[in-house]
C-alpha cells in the first residue's frame, strides 16, 4: 500500500514537471513579447531591449525555464527589486501583483462556488438517480430522464440569465446580489451564492443522475441483491446498502475529477454572476492578455486535476475492500 | 372444533406437509405469447423432510424455488397454490412475505462469491439478516449471533473471521458463510439452489454433509435443487425430476435410483459417472442442446 502511494507520488511529480514544461513552452512560443507590453506607449527599441535584459528574456529557453521552475520553490526577483516569493507562478505587470497572491485572494470564492455546487449536485444526482433506477421504465423514471436531458443540454450562461430574471426580477424570491462577507450577513451571503450553485450544479446533477441510475440498475441485477431480498430485508435497506453502495465507487472517481476541475475556477458561472473567483480572474486576464496570469491559472488547473486524479486513485483503493485487503484466508 | 377433531390434528401433525405446492405455474407473459417455465407443478414436503428437485438447466427448478420465495424476476407471473405451515404464501402481501423470507424460509444460492456483497464483511451480512427479523436487537448481539452461526457451520476462528470480507474466503468457506447466514434465523425450511455446483468435489461432500447435519440438529426441512443426481442421493429422501417445466417423475430416492419409470430419469441416471465405470460408458443427454432452443424448450 505504502509502495503504491509512493509510486503514484513519483508519477505525479513527473506529470507535474511535464505540465510545467508544456505550459511554459506554449506561452514562450505563442505569446507576444512581454517586454513590448510592459514598455507601453512611448516605447523605443532601446527601452525594450533594456526591459528584456532586466527580465532575463534574452537568455536561452532552458535557462529561463529553470528560473521559472526554481521560482516555484524558492521565489525569484523580477528586474530591479520586484520580489516574488515562493511559490512564484509569475508576476502580473498589469496589476502589479504576483500571480500567486492574486490566486490566494480569489481562491476562497472559487472554493465556495465549487463546494456548494458539489453538495447540490451530489444530493440531487444520487437521489434522483436512485429513484429512477428503482422505478425503471415507470413514469417517474422517464420524467427524471427527461429532466436530465434538459439539464445537460441547457448552457450555463442561458440558465444563469433565465434564473436571474425569473428568481430576482420577476418573482423576487431572491434579493439582488450584494457584495457581503459571510461574517457580516450570512443570509445575504448564502442567497448570493445560491444561484451560482444552482446554475453550476444543474449540468453535473443531470449527468450524475444518469450515472447513478445506470449503476444502480446494474447493481440491482447482482446476485447479492437477490440474496439480500431472500434474507427478508426491507426494500429501502436493499436499495441503500446493496444497490447504491456498489454504485458509488465509479461515481467517486468522476466526482474527484469534476470537483478538482472546478477548484481551478468556474469561468462561465463566475463571470456571469460577477464573482471574483479564479475563473473570473482567468477570463479577465484573457481579455487583457495578461499572460503570467493566464499561465498561472492554466498551471493551477492542471495541478488540481493531477492531484485530484491521485486522490481519487487512493480513495478508490480505500473504498473497495477487494482492493484494500488482499485475499488472505 | 370438537375435542376429537383437535386430538386428531394434534396426533398427526407429521402427516400434514410442511410445504404443499399445487398447480404452480410460472410464466413470462409477453405481448405475443406466454412463455411458461414451470407448468402445473405439484409436490409436498413433509415436516423435517428433505426433497431433491433434479433437472437440467432450463427445467424450471430454480424458478420453482424463487416462486416459493416470491422473488421471481420482474415480468414473471406465478399461479397456483403454495401452502407453507397453513399459510397460503401466494396470498401474502409483500410486507408479510418479508417476515417469512430469511426468517422462516431461508435460501442458499449457487456461486457464493457473487451472492455475497463484496462491500461488507460476512459478519455484517449475517447480522443484517438477523437484525431485520429480530426487532430491538443490538449490533453487538447480532454480531455475536453471526459468530455463533459461523461456528455452527464449522468455520474455525470465527471470532476473527467474522470481520473478513467475502473475497478473503475460499469457495467452500463462502458457501459455509451463506449457510451460516441462512441458519442464523433458525428457519423451518431451507431451500438450497445448486449449493455445491460451484465447488470442487471434496468441498461438495463437506457442504452436503453440513446440510444433513444441520437438518438433523434443527429439524428444518430442506429442498435441494440440483442438476446432479449424485448430490441428492445422499442428502434427500424424496426426489422430483423436472424437465422443461414439467414434473417427469417423483418418489423416494431408492425407488428413483433402482427402478426409474421415466426414460428421462434413466438417462439422467446414466449420466451420473460411477467410480467403476469405464470412461467410454459415460452418457450425455443427447437431447439437451436441442431442447434449450427457445422454440422447443418453451411452452408457447
Amino acid at each position: 500500500m505504502t509502495r503504491q502511494v509512493l509510486k503514484r507520488l513519483a508519477g505525479m511529480v513527473v506529470v507535474l514537471l511535464l505540465v510545467c514544461l508544456f505550459t511554459y513552452v506554449i506561452f514562450f512560443v505563442l505569446s507576444p513579447d512581454p517586454a513590448v507590453q510592459i514598455c507601453g506607449k512611448n516605447c523605443t527599441p532601446a527601452k525594450i531591449d533594456q526591459i528584456r535584459d532586466n527580465l532575463g528574456l534574452n537568455r536561452p529557453f532552458w535557462a529561463q525555464f529553470w528560473t521559472f521552475l526554481s521560482g516555484l520553490f524558492v521565489g525569484r526577483t523580477y528586474g530591479e527589486g520586484i520580489q516574488c516569493s515562493a511559490p512564484c507562478l509569475g508576476y502580473s505587470f498589469q496589476s502589479s501583483q504576483s500571480v500567486t497572491s492574486m490566486m490566494v485572494q480569489r481562491f476562497p470564492v472559487s472554493l465556495t462556488v465549487a463546494v456548494g455546487a458539489a453538495v447540490l449536485w451530489l444530493l440531487a444526482g444520487l437521489v434522483s438517480g436512485l429513484i429512477g433506477a428503482i422505478n425503471e421504465g415507470k413514469f417517474i423514471d422517464r420524467f427524471i430522464s427527461g429532466l436530465t436531458f434538459a439539464g445537460m443540454s441547457i448552457p450555463n450562461y442561458v440558465l444563469a440569465l433565465v434564473l436571474q430574471f425569473v428568481l430576482v426580477v420577476t418573482l423576487r424570491w431572491l434579493p439582488f446580489p450584494q457584495a457581503v462577507a459571510f461574517g457580516d450577513d450570512p443570509v445575504q451571503w448564502f442567497l448570493n451564492f445560491l444561484m451560482p450553485w444552482i446554475v453550476l450544479a444543474v449540468g453535473y446533477a443531470a449527468s450524475y443522475t444518469r450515472l447513478t441510475r445506470a449503476n444502480v440498475i446494474e447493481a440491482l441485477q447482482e446476485n447479492y441483491v437477490r440474496t439480500a431480498r431472500s434474507k427478508g430485508l426491507r426494500p429501502s435497506v436493499v436499495w441503500r446498502r446493496h444497490a447504491l453502495r456498489p454504485a458509488l465507487t465509479p461515481i467517486v472517481t468522476i466526482f474527484g475529477m469534476d470537483f478538482a476541475g472546478l477548484l481551478g475556477g468556474a469561468v462561465i458561472t463566475e463571470t456571469v454572476f460577477g464573482l471574483n473567483g479564479i475563473g473570473k480572474m482567468a477570463s479577465d486576464a484573457i481579455t487583457k492578455n495578461d499572460q503570467p496570469v493566464i499561465m498561472g491559472v492554466t498551471l493551477l488547473a492542471a495541478f488540481l486535476v493531477v492531484v485530484g486524479n491521485m486522490v481519487v486513485d487512493l480513495v478508490y483503493t480505500a473504498i473497495d475492500p477487494r482492493v484494500r485487503i488482499g485475499a488472505s484466508a | 372444533m370438537t375435542n376429537s377433531q383437535r386430538d386428531q390434528t394434534l396426533d398427526q401433525p407429521a402427516d400434514r406437509p410442511m410445504l404443499s405446492v399445487r398447480d404452480l405455474t410460472v410464466a413470462f407473459p409477453t405481448a405475443k405469447a406466454t412463455n411458461e417455465v414451470v407448468h402445473h407443478l405439484s409436490f409436498d414436503l413433509p415436516p423435517g423432510g428433505a426433497l431433491g428437485i433434479v433437472g437440467e438447466s432450463g427445467s424450471g427448478k430454480s424458478m420453482t424455488s424463487l416462486a416459493i420465495m416470491n422473488l421471481l424476476p420482474p415480468g414473471a407471473t406465478r399461479s397456483g397454490s403454495i401452502v407453507f405451515r397453513d399459510t397460503e404464501l401466494t396470498a401474502l402481501r409483500e410486507p408479510a412475505m418479508r417476515t417469512v423470507r430469511g426468517s422462516r424460509i431461508a435460501m442458499i444460492f449457487q456461486d457464493p462469491l457473487s451472492c455475497l456483497n463484496p462491500y461488507y464483511t460476512v459478519g455484517d451480512q449475517i447480522a443484517e439478516a438477523y437484525r431485520a427479523h429480530r426487532h430491538g436487537v443490538s449490533r453487538r448481539q447480532a454480531h455475536r449471533v453471526a459468530i455463533e452461526s459461523m461456528e455452527r457451520v464449522h468455520i474455525r476462528d470465527a471470532a476473527r473471521r467474522v470481520n473478513y470480507y467475502p473475497h478473503q474466503f475460499s469457495g467452500g468457506m463462502r458457501q459455509r458463510v451463506m449457510i451460516a447466514m441462512a441458519l442464523s434465523m433458525e428457519p423451518e425450511l431451507i431451500i438450497a439452489d445448486e449449493p455445491t455446483t460451484a465447488l470442487d468435489v471434496t468441498v461438495q461432500a463437506q457442504i452436503l454433509g453440513l446440510l444433513t447435519e444441520i437438518r438433523e440438529n434443527t429439524g428444518a426441512g430442506l429442498i435441494l435443487i440440483t442438476h446432479d443426481l449424485a448430490v441428492v442421493s445422499e442428502t434427500t429422501d424424496q426426489i422430483i425430476v423436472m424437465r422443461h417445466g414439467d414434473l417427469v417423475e417423483s418418489g423416494p430416492v431408492e425407488q428413483i435410483f433402482s427402478e426409474p419409470r421415466a426414460d428421462y430419469t434413466r438417462m439422467l441416471l446414466d449420466a451420473v459417472p460411477r467410480i467403476d465405470d469405464a470412461i467410454d460408458d459415460m452418457r450425455t443427454l443427447p437431447s439437451s442442446a436441442a431442447h434449450e432452443t427457445p422454440t422447443e424448450g418453451a411452452r408457447l
